[in-house]
């Protein structure tokens, strides 16, 4: 059983370490563009929240293989070029994700009381100042979980990626079959170390939770 | 600062235009490879049914004749070799291959179930029980030997290239890849024998689910050659020839083998001598210039190794 891991430890290894670059850099980026996206939900301006739901509603109901597909075989033909489809994947894999994250940080922004807003507003302060020194910090305290649900998923949607030309963990059973290695035992392995990485995004979220967790 | 009411904004009618228009250009693109309109299967070969047949020993022998017919493991996507065409008729030297093996054991060709099962799925398949064998450029290879076993083999292919028609850079075969982009099937052997050999830049690899997603990579020019089994690319060169070619610089030996159950030693014995009797009445000959022979190529049948 180990032997199947160990006599094929540079597939294995480059196969997640892959997914955890995509995964990191594309977890960023959807943090940052979801959380964006959410303020724009929220933000007095029509026009910000046009754009916000927009996006929201087609990211949300386009199946994540679609996303890739027009990436990688449709845009070439309308002349945008991505470097790599390591990065088309990165793209495909934020602008989906960050529809989520959107979701998630709006619905931390409506438990905020709307008094805390007139205050805040009240003393003077500007929309940006109300949003990001009063209302974001309480939103994200209370979408620790939701959040790292999200993330846990976009883990495992980084498997999709296999199919479009970028060898991550999801390409890995079909290396394997080619050596003529035993499916079964790779692919426990490979939810073994699914396990590995999903397992400290976990203590991640116990440890946000308690560190935000209001006395 | 709460959120209002939705707003169904010009901005959503815009990108769900957009997306609509994506969804359109991406079946055009997909499909631009491998499906030409006018791929569909002809005439099979005739085969005679051999009577009173027994597979002394064999499990899935028994079962078959029981079930009275077999179920054979096959591929769906390789023109000339084992192909389902739009109608849902299956033909190619593989299938052909199958359905002589099915008539040497008395059973008729054409009741045989096929199931698709891709490559990464072989050794499952035939360990579980799911299909009685498997004909589908399985080529034979010691670590598979432990899975599974093998008879034949009945055809040998190398790995070669697949290029633009208008393209001689690469007419050296694989000593000229090197600064080329080449495409394969994920995680493919012949794509693991051009890492392992830096035939060519790590960076310039692309590998897709089936080959006709690199062939239309390459006919968009994305990439420069397809690389596999010469077999499967002159299968594709002979749907496109005024665009492609097959180089036809093997640089490996394929031997293709029938993958049957690892201990079913009886049923081996006996599609090793329907093989051997296949290629030396001129059947073998004869289904191979009804399918790959078309592409121009000669070929003669390979010994077999019983093992």
């Amino acid at each position: 059983m180990f032997s199947v891991l160990t006599d094929n430890w540079d597939l294995f290894g480059q196969g997640f370490w892959t997914t955890i670059k995509l995964f990191l850099i594309s977890g960023v980026l959807s943090l940052v563009i979801g959380t964006l996206l959410g303020t724009f939900r929220v933000s007095p301006v029509p026009a910000l929240r046009g754009v916000g739901t927009g996006y929201v509603n087609v990211l949300r109901n386009t199946p994540l293989t679609l996303v890739f597909a027009f990436l990688v075989f449709g845009a070439p033909k309308m002349s945008i070029e991505l470097p790599s489809f390591f990065w088309s994947a990165v793209v495909a894999l934020t602008i989906y994700t960050s529809a989520f994250i959107c979701e998630v940080v709006r619905s931390g922004i409506n438990t905020v009381p709307p008094g805390q807003t007139e205050a805040g507003r009240a003393v003077g302060m500007s929309f940006v100042q109300v949003l990001t020194v009063i209302v974001l910090p309480q939103a994200f305290r209370v979408v620790v979980p939701p959040l790292m649900s999200v993330l846990i998923a976009l883990l495992k949607n980084t498997t999709i990626a296999a199919g479009f030309s970028v060898a991550e963990a999801g390409a890995i059973p079909a290396a394997m079959s080619e050596r003529g290695e035993n499916q079964l035992l790779t692919l426990t392995w490979i939810a073994i170390g699914f396990l590995i990485l999903i397992v400290p995004l976990m203590f991640l979220q116990r440890w946000a939770e308690r560190r935000t967790a209001v006395a | 600062m709460r959120m209002r009411n939705l707003v169904a904004t010009f901005g959503v009618a815009a990108l769900a235009l957009t997306a609509a228009a994506c969804g359109k250009s991406e079946p055009a693109a997909g499909g631009g490879g491998g499906g030409n309109a006018s791929d569909s299967c002809g005439q099979l070969h005739k085969f005679t049914t051999a009577s009173g047949v027994d597979v002394a020993g064999s499990p899935a022998f028994t079962k078959a004749k029981a079930r009275g017919n077999l179920v054979v493991g096959v591929k769906a996507d390789q023109p000339n070799l084992g192909y389902k065409d739009a109608s849902g008729k299956r033909c190619g030297f593989d299938i052909e291959i199958a359905r002589m093996v099915s008539a040497g054991l008395g059973l008729d060709p054409d009741k045989i179930e096929y199931k698709e099962i891709p490559s990464a799925n072989r050794e499952t398949a035939i360990a579980g029980g799911e299909i009685d064998y498997y004909v589908g450029t399985y080529s034979i290879t010691d670590k598979r030997k432990k899975q599974v076993s093998f008879a034949g083999p009945y055809f040998i292919a190398g790995q070669d290239l697949l290029v633009r028609k208008s393209d001689n850079s690469m007419d050296a075969g694989k000593t000229a890849l090197k600064g080329k982009k080449v495409c394969s099937a994920t995680g493919s052997t012949p794509i693991q024998r051009v890492k392992d050999e830096q035939l060519t830049e790590a960076s310039n690899i692309s590998e897709f689910k089936t080959y006709s997603e690199c062939v239309s990579q390459l006919l968009d020019k994305k990439t420069d050659a397809v690389t596999t089994d010469d077999a499967i690319l002159k299968g594709y060169a002979a749907n496109a020839p005024d665009d492609l070619k097959v180089v036809g610089k093997p640089f490996s030996v394929e031997k293709y083998g029938i993958g049957l159950p690892l201990a079913d030693k009886a049923l081996r014995t006996k599609v090793n001598a329907i093989l051997e009797a296949g290629e030396g009445d001129g059947t073998w000959k004869a289904i191979y210039d009804e399918t790959l022979g078309k592409s121009g190529s000669d070929s003669t049948p390979p010994p077999l190794e019983k093992y």
